[in-house]
C-alpha cells in the first residue's frame, strides 16, 4: 500500500504522488514515514527530503517547515524546496560567496537583516551539499 | 460659443487625457497578469496549509488546544484588518471595500477598530472617524514575507493580549478580470466548520476524528509556530488577490476614462469643425456682398 506524499513550497508544488517511503529531516532527527503511520505534525530542519516508490528515489533539499503525517499522506510545508536535480550549483555556490562577504563585513547581530543573510547562507550550503552528494553517487 | 483657438486647445488637452489614460490602462493590464499570477502560485500552499489546520481542529479537545483556535465566550472589542490601495485612479474599489466594511460592522454593536494596509483606505477610515491603531502602507508587490509577518503579528498580539476578541480580514477577492468581490472572513480564532458531506469549502471538515497527533518537538511550541504563521500565509493572500483586484479595478477605470475621452473628442471635434465651416461660410457672404456692393 502506497502512501500519497505532497511536497508544496511557498510558489509551486515541488513533489506529489504516491511512493513507499518519505523520509523527514524532523525536528528531533530524521524520520522514515512509511504507509499506515500515526498523525504526527513535526517542524522540519534544513535538510534532505527522500522519497522512495518500487526502487525509484528522489531527493529534495527542504529549507525549514512544517511536515504533517497522516495513515494515508504525507503532507510537506516548505519555506523553500526542490528536487536536487533542479539545483544550479553555479547560483548557490555565487549566494553563498555573497552571503559569506556581506557577513565579513560585518552585520549587526540579531536583526532581521543578519538572519536573513544567515538563512541565505544556510540555504547555499545545503543545496551545495546535496547536489555534489546525491548527483556524484549516481555517476 | 467659444473661440477656434479656445477650442483647439480643449481638443488638445482631452486628447493627452486619453492618451494617459490608456497608458495606464496597459500598464495595469500587465500588472495584473502578474498579480494573478503570484495569487494562483501561493494557492496549493494555502490549500495544504488549510488542509493541515483543518486536521488539528478537528481532533478530539482541539477547543482548547491552542489560545488561537478557542473561541472566547465574550466578543467584546473586534479588529479588522482592511485592505485597500495607496493609490487612486481605480475607479470605485476603495469606497467599495470601505462601505461594504462599515455597513458590516455598523450592526455588530461593538467597538471596533481597525488595522489598515493601504494608504486610500486609511484616509478614508479616517475621515469617518474610525479608529486606526496601526497603519501599514507602501507595501511592495508582491509584499515580502517580512511586512506580511508584521501585520500578522500585530493582529496575532492584540487577540492574546485580550484586547480584542475577533479579528476579522476584509479585502477585494480576485475572481476574473471583471468580477472582483469583497470578502469579509474572521482570521482569528480560526474557525473549522463541521459541515455535511457534500458541503465543500476552505475550512469544512466532514468528520471529527479520533485521532490525535503525535508532536515533535512538542505541542506548544509547534502549534506557537504553525497558526501564527498560518495567520500571515492567509494574510499574504489577501493582500496578492487585494492587489489583483486593485489593478483590476484601475485598468477598468482607466478603460472608461479612454472611452470616455474620445467621446468628448469626437463631439469637440464635430462643434469645431462645424465653427469653422460657419466662421468661413460667413466670412465668403461677406466678401462676395462686399465685392457686389462695389461693383454696383
Amino acid at each position: 500500500m502506497p502512501i500519497r506524499c505532497e511536497i508544496v513550497s511557498q510558489d509551486r508544488i515541488v513533489f506529489q504522488g504516491d511512493v513507499d517511503i518519505v523520509v523527514l529531516p524532523g525536528a528531533e532527527g530524521v524520520m522514515g514515514i512509511l504507509p499506515n503511520h500515526s498523525p504526527l505534525l513535526t517542524v522540519l530542519q534544513y535538510g534532505i527530503i527522500t522519497v522512495r516508490s518500487q526502487g525509484n528515489e528522489e531527493n529534495f533539499t527542504v529549507a525549514g517547515g512544517i511536515a504533517e503525517v497522516q495513515p494515508d499522506q504525507v503532507t510537506v510545508l516548505a519555506d523553500a524546496a526542490e528536487n536536487v536535480e533542479e539545483i544550479d550549483i553555479r547560483r548557490a555556490e555565487m549566494a553563498h560567496k555573497k552571503a559569506e562577504e556581506i557577513l565579513k563585513n560585518g552585520v549587526a547581530p540579531d536583526t532581521d537583516s543578519y538572519l536573513t543573510i544567515q538563512a541565505a547562507l544556510k540555504r547555499s550550503n545545503l543545496r551545495i551539499d546535496a547536489a555534489k552528494r546525491f548527483r556524484q553517487r549516481r555517476r | 460659443m467659444s473661440s477656434a483657438r479656445e477650442m483647439r486647445m480643449r481638443i488638445r488637452s482631452v486628447k493627452n487625457i486619453a492618451q494617459v489614460t490608456r497608458a495606464l490602462e496597459t500598464v495595469s493590464a500587465s500588472k495584473v497578469r502578474k498579480a494573478m499570477q503570484a495569487v494562483t502560485a501561493t494557492r496549493p500552499y494555502a490549500e495544504k496549509a488549510w488542509k493541515v489546520i483543518v486536521h488539528i481542529a478537528r481532533q478530539p479537545g482541539s477547543g482548547t488546544l491552542h489560545p488561537l483556535l478557542t473561541e472566547r465566550k465574550e466578543i467584546r472589542k473586534v479588529l479588522v484588518l482592511l485592505l485597500s490601495s495607496d493609490r487612486g485612479l481605480c475607479g470605485a474599489y476603495n469606497v467599495n471595500i470601505l462601505r461594504e466594511t462599515l455597513l458590516h460592522f455598523r450592526y455588530l454593536g461593538k467597538p471596533v477598530s481597525y488595522v489598515s494596509a493601504g494608504r486610500k483606505g486609511r484616509d478614508l477610515l479616517l475621515r469617518r472617524g474610525q479608529k486606526v491603531v496601526a497603519d501599514f502602507s507602501h507595501l511592495p508587490s508582491p509584499p515580502s514575507y517580512m511586512d506580511v509577518s508584521a501585520i500578522g503579528r500585530v493582529a496575532v498580539e492584540a487577540f492574546l493580549n485580550g484586547e480584542v476578541d475577533q479579528v476579522f480580514l476584509a479585502f477585494t477577492d480576485f475572481h476574473t478580470m471583471v468580477k472582483q468581490e469583497i470578502v469579509i472572513r474572521q482570521l482569528l480564532p480560526i474557525q473549522v466548520e463541521l459541515a455535511q458531506p457534500g458541503v465543500k469549502g476552505f475550512n469544512v471538515t466532514h468528520k471529527m476524528s479520533n485521532a490525535v497527533f503525535i508532536y515533535e518537538p512538542d505541542q506548544d511550541e509547534i502549534l506557537s509556530n504553525v497558526i501564527p504563521r498560518f495567520t500571515a500565509l492567509q494574510i499574504y493572500q489577501a493582500i496578492l488577490s487585494a492587489q489583483a483586484s486593485e489593478h483590476a479595478a484601475r485598468m477598468i477605470a482607466m478603460r472608461n476614462a479612454t472611452d470616455n475621452a474620445q467621446d468628448l473628442i469626437r463631439e469637440l471635434q464635430l462643434d469645431y469643425n462645424k465653427a469653422r465651416q460657419q466662421a468661413i461660410t460667413s466670412d465668403m457672404l461677406d466678401i462676395t456682398s462686399g465685392a457686389e456692393a462695389l461693383n454696383k
